[in-house]
Formats: structure tokens, sequence, C-alpha cells
């Protein structure tokens, strides 16, 4: 590249545009595999374990969420193979929207509710076993080995956020294992964010054009949901109960 | 003193009890039906879902192992607090104690989504945990009832008895505690999150386990054909009737306490006047015929033994009611995420959510239910448990 650079001397640049251009060039081959490495960071090994530097979180605009799309829906239950067995009342659901209607002003919302993933989270202070557990990077997963199935985090759970699995399931993404007789709930696709990827939720609404949900390290001031979360107000659900969630709605 | 006592097994020929064993079989062998057919389709079959986690077997459950505490009063009254006329039926007391809570948490531990890997519930412990509490509390009931059984039966270990009665009593309020605070400790639902519910169902334990107690005790007795003396009769109804005010006290204090918090008011109005079955338990089955009517009998002293065993029974049916509003009533109220916003999902938020029992589920409970009587008598027949004579509990012997 810097030999490019000096043919382009001879055809009248002068000495100093040169001098900048090389100085830039090279700047940018010694720093660029420096940033890839950060990047690769940010997917830790399958050896390390999960950073309390870091605390993931979700922020959902209502007013980009579009009422009646259920893209982030379609695409939870696609990643995490959770499907419809014709029983509406049993079915897990790991994320589900939300339609609202302000009693007072009319103003409707929609919003999509999942794990809201509290720093406090309840379901991990009742789960007798200890297989509700949160991740040192605020993830709050339910351990399948350990759940005994007593439904003690459903019922502790401010958002109906945790389903119960009712029957025998079949087709299983090997990511993602669930069981009968076991509680489960949204992962923050856990299995994406460990090979640095969104949440597949996340993805979809980008994809749909909506960008209603950002997803990032909201302990992290340069991440765009840092950003947001201190530019914007924004509300937790049941902000009353101080679990301190890493979901952020912005716009209710 | 308990000295003076003689004991002995439960009389009768072997057919009859063999009897009263094989009737005992059939709920059971229900029961042990439903467990395999629920734990093989999963809770499919039964009518929890999604919205209603619990179902009734906890409704069974969490009121046999509340009844448990409460069927101590008698050994307790006896043994700590000096009332020598118990004494005589105080290892009834305790016998009845263990086996309600040996059925109700049979019933708990079968409705586990997971009940093949109780031993992780043994082995992993999250002490932040109600449930992880109770495991020690429930199995330090039964090792402690079952010492202080052996202290009141066993001569040379009388002089413990006391001291051992009043470690039962002083674990069986904190057992109870742990009950009551299972959904206190829930912040996410309207009827709970309320530290109320400890005390109250210490208070409900009380009358739900002396009922459940005079109910066995007119049992036994006619099973001997042994009238029970009228004072102890008398003296035990009385004892019920306070414990059943103290009952309608607390739900009242309970529900003054939701309705004074503007919070609440939904919850109240859903409890108390739109919620259909659940209003209706609370109102005619807790309210009505488990606490006035049975206040009625008890406290009428032209009431008859009848009448007694009625009021008794009536008790126990309002106490399954209580447990159903409280359980299954606390869930169907939808829980609000949105406060002031009307809330509508695919998962049924915002809605009140419907459920009816399925035959599993009863059975399950009901088998749990025949476990504590089939413990009851099959003990009552091995171990020298009950009073020779009956009439001498009704003579004070300080």
């Amino acid at each position: 590249m810097s030999a490019g650079a000096g043919k382009r001397v001879d055809e009248g640049i002068s000495r100093r545009g040169f001098l900048a251009i090389s100085a830039a060039t090279l700047g940018g081959v010694m720093l660029a595999p420096g940033i890839r490495l950060i990047e690769i960071a940010g997917a830790r090994a399958p050896d390390q374990p999960a950073s309390s530097q870091v605390r993931w979180g979700l922020l959902i605009d209502t007013s980009k969420c579009a009422p009646g799309c259920d893209d982030c829906v379609t695409a939870c239950a696609t990643e995490n193979g959770i499907k419809s067995t014709g029983h509406p009342r049993t079915d897990s659901q790991w994320i589900r929207k939300i339609e609202l209607k302000d009693m007072r002003s009319g103003r409707t919302h929609s919003a999509p509710v999942m794990c809201q993933h509290c720093a406090e989270p309840p379901c991990v202070d009742v789960c007798p076993t200890g297989a509700s557990f949160k991740r040192a990077d605020g993830i709050v997963l339910v351990d399948k080995h350990t759940c005994i199935g007593c439904r003690y985090c459903v019922m502790a759970c401010p958002y109906k956020a945790r389903s119960f699995v009712h029957e025998e399931l079949s087709d299983q993404n090997p990511d993602v294992p669930r069981g009968k007789g076991t509680v489960e709930g949204c992962t923050l696709c856990v299995q994406r964010v460990d090979r640095d990827q969104q949440p597949a939720c996340v993805e979809a609404c980008a994809k749909a054009g909506h960008n209603a949900m950002i997803f990032g390290d909201l302990n992290d001031p340069q991440s765009e949901i840092a950003q947001r979360v201190a530019q914007y107000a924004t509300t937790k659900i049941r902000a009353d109960l101080r679990l301190n969630t890493g979901v952020y709605y912005q716009g209710l | 003193m308990a000295e003076s006592v003689a004991f002995r097994q439960l009389s009768g020929s072997s057919a009859r009890f063999w009897g009263l064993l094989a009737a005992l079989a059939v709920p059971l062998a229900f029961g042990a039906v439903a467990y395999f057919y629920m734990e093989h389709y999963g809770h499919i079959v039964t009518g929890m879902d999604n919205q209603i986690v619990w179902g009734m077997p906890h409704v069974f459950a969490v009121f046999m192992i509340v009844a448990a505490s409460g069927a101590l009063n008698v050994a307790s009254t006896a043994s700590v607090f000096g009332k020598t006329a118990y004494k005589p039926i105080a290892p009834l007391s305790a016998l009845l104690a263990i086996s309600l809570l040996v059925g109700g948490l049979a019933v708990l531990v079968l409705d586990l989504g997971r009940s093949d890997r109780l031993i992780v519930a043994m082995t992993h412990y999250n002490f932040k945990s109600i449930f992880t509490l109770n495991v020690f509390l429930y199995n330090g009931f039964i090792i402690i009832g079952a010492v202080y059984l052996w202290f009141m039966l066993e001569h040379r270990m009388t002089r413990y008895a006391r001291a051992a009665g009043t470690a039962a009593f002083i674990w069986r309020l904190m057992l109870t505690t742990g009950t009551g605070s299972i959904f206190g400790f829930l912040v996410a639902r309207e009827a709970y999150d309320t530290a109320i519910l400890a005390p109250m169902f210490i208070v409900f334990s009380f009358a739900y386990g002396t009922a459940i107690f005079i109910l066995v005790l007119l049992a036994a007795c006619r099973w001997e054909a042994q009238p029970i003396p009228d004072a102890l009769l008398a003296r035990l109804k009385n004892l019920l009737g306070v414990f059943v005010a103290a009952s309608l006290y607390f739900v009242v204090v309970y529900h003054l306490t939701k309705l004074y918090m503007t919070r609440y008011n939904d919850f109240e109005r859903f409890l108390l006047l739109d919620g259909g079955v659940h209003t209706l338990l609370f109102w005619i089955g807790q309210v009505a015929l488990g606490g006035v009517v049975p206040l009625l009998l008890l406290f009428n002293p032209r009431t008859s033994r009848r009448g007694i065993a009625a009021a008794c029974a009536l008790v126990v049916l309002g106490g399954l009611a209580q447990m159903y509003v409280t359980i299954i009533g606390g869930q169907a109220f939808p829980q609000i995420l949105f406060p002031g916003m009307v809330e509508s999902s695919s998962f049924f938020d915002g809605v009140v959510h419907p459920y009816t029992p399925s035959l599993p589920e009863v059975f399950l409970g009901l088998g749990g239910v025949a476990l504590a009587a089939a413990i009851v008598a099959v003990a009552l027949r091995a171990l020298a448990l009950l009073p020779a004579r009956l009439d001498q509990a009704a003579e004070p012997q300080v």
C-alpha cells in the first residue's frame, strides 16, 4: 500500500500530503488487527467465565414498535425451538407482545415483554435448588439439570416471564436445552451473545426496519444502549419493586 | 401426670382393621395412578397451565402441612402449658401432626415437574429460598415430633417430654411461619406480598389442626366404643371456637390492610365481589361455612356431639376453601405490569385466569389425605398411643 502511495508522489502530490497519507495508512495497518482483537474479545472463549464488567441489557423504544408486528416473537421461537402445541394456555412464551391502552388518554402502545433480567431477580431468590441463577454478566438463566419443576419462580416473577413445560418436547435446538417438567424463560439468546451476536428478537426487529430494540452492554458508556439510556427518559416495568431490570422501555 | 396414664394399641378384630386399611387403599391407589399419569404425560393432563401453575395438589398439600402443625396443639397444651387433662391424648396429637405433614409433603413432592429429582432438592440448597428453609423445617418437625412422641411414651424419658414438647411447639410456630411466608414474601402478586400471611397461617393452623384432631379422636373413640368424656370434648370444642374466631379476625385484618391501600383495591374488588367461584368460595366456603356456622355450633351449649363433629368438618371444608381462594384466587387475578393501562396479549395478560381442577389432581390430593390416615391407623395399631381409659382425661391430675 505504501508502494502505491509512493507512486502517486511522482504524479504531483506534495511531500507533506504524501507523509500524511503514509502515516494514516501505516496507522490503519497497525491498529486494525488490534481493533479486531478487541471485537474478538467481546465474544468470550468457551472456557472463559462471563464477566461482571459487562451488564447485558435491552432498550425497547415503544414508539418504533409496530402494533401487530410479532417478528421478534417469531424469531425467538425459531432460534430457541419453541413450537406451538395447539394448547395456548400451557405453551411457553419467552417473549410476548403486549398491546397497551392508557385508561385516561386512550393512547396506545405495543411492547415486547420478556424476562427483564433483574439485578435482584425474585426467581433466583425463591428457587430452592439454585437452578434459577444470574450470570456474572446479568443474564438470568435456569439450569435445566437442577430445576425440579416446583414453579415457585413462576409464582415469584412480577413479569410473567417464566413458563413451565407441560408436555414432552421434540425437535429441540441443540444449543437450547429444554425439558418437560422444568421451567424456562428468555435467555437473551445467551448462545448467540456468547458468539458475539445479537439476540434473535433484536436482529429480527432491525431486519423488519423497526429498530425498536437495542441490545448491548449497559456498563459500557460508549455503547449505543448506554448512551440512549443516558440521553432519553426511559422506564422499567414495575420499577416500584426496585429489581433493577436489565430491560429499559422508552416511549411509555 | 403422664406416668399415671396407661396407653394401649387400637383394639378390634384383625378383619376390621384390615378392612379399614383396604378402604384407605382405594384412594391411595387412585392417588398413585394419578401421580404416574401426571408424571408420564406431564402437567398437560392437569387443569394447571402457565397462568395457574399451582393447582389442587397445592391446595391439599398446603392445607395438610398447615393443619399438621395445628394438630400438635393438644400435645403442646399438655406438655408446654401443663394442661394435664390433655396428656392422655397428647401422643395421638403428635402422631396426627407427623402423619398430616407426611401426607401433605407427599402431595407436594409428587406434584413437582421433576419429582424424580427429589434428591437434587435434598442436595442443592439456596438458603435465601423459603422452600429451602421449609425443607429443613418440615424434616426437622418430623424428627422433633418423633422424639417428642418417644419421650412421652418411654417412662425413662418422660422427664424430658416437656423440653421436647417445648422444642416441638417453637418448631411448629417456625414451620407455619415458613409456610405462610411462601406466599407472604411474593412481591409479584397482589394477593400475597404481606407479612400478615405468616401469623394468619399460624392461626389457621390452630383451627384446622384442632378440628382434624377432634374428628380423629371422635373416630378413634367410636372405633373403641368408648365415648369421650363431656368435659374433655367441651374443652376441645371451646379451644376450637377460639381458634376459629381468631382466624376470622385475621381474615378481616388481611382484607382491611389490602382495602386500605389503593393499589390493592382492584384485587379486593375481584376477590370480594366480582371473582365468581373465588368470591363464592370466600364468602360461602371460608367465611360462612368455615367460620360463622362452626362458631355458632361450637359456642351453643346445646350443640350435640354430632353438631360438634359437623362444626369440625365445616372448619376443614372451610380451610380447603380458604386454601383454594388463597392459592388459586391469588393466581387467577392478573399480574399488573403497566398500572393505569389496559393490557392484552396472547399470554393472557390483563385478564382473569380460569382454572378447572382435573381428576388426577384431586385424586393426588385425596391420596395424600389417605396416606396420612393410613399412617395414623397403622401407628395406632402397632404402638400403644391411645389412652386405656379416656374418662381419666377429664379428671384434673395435677
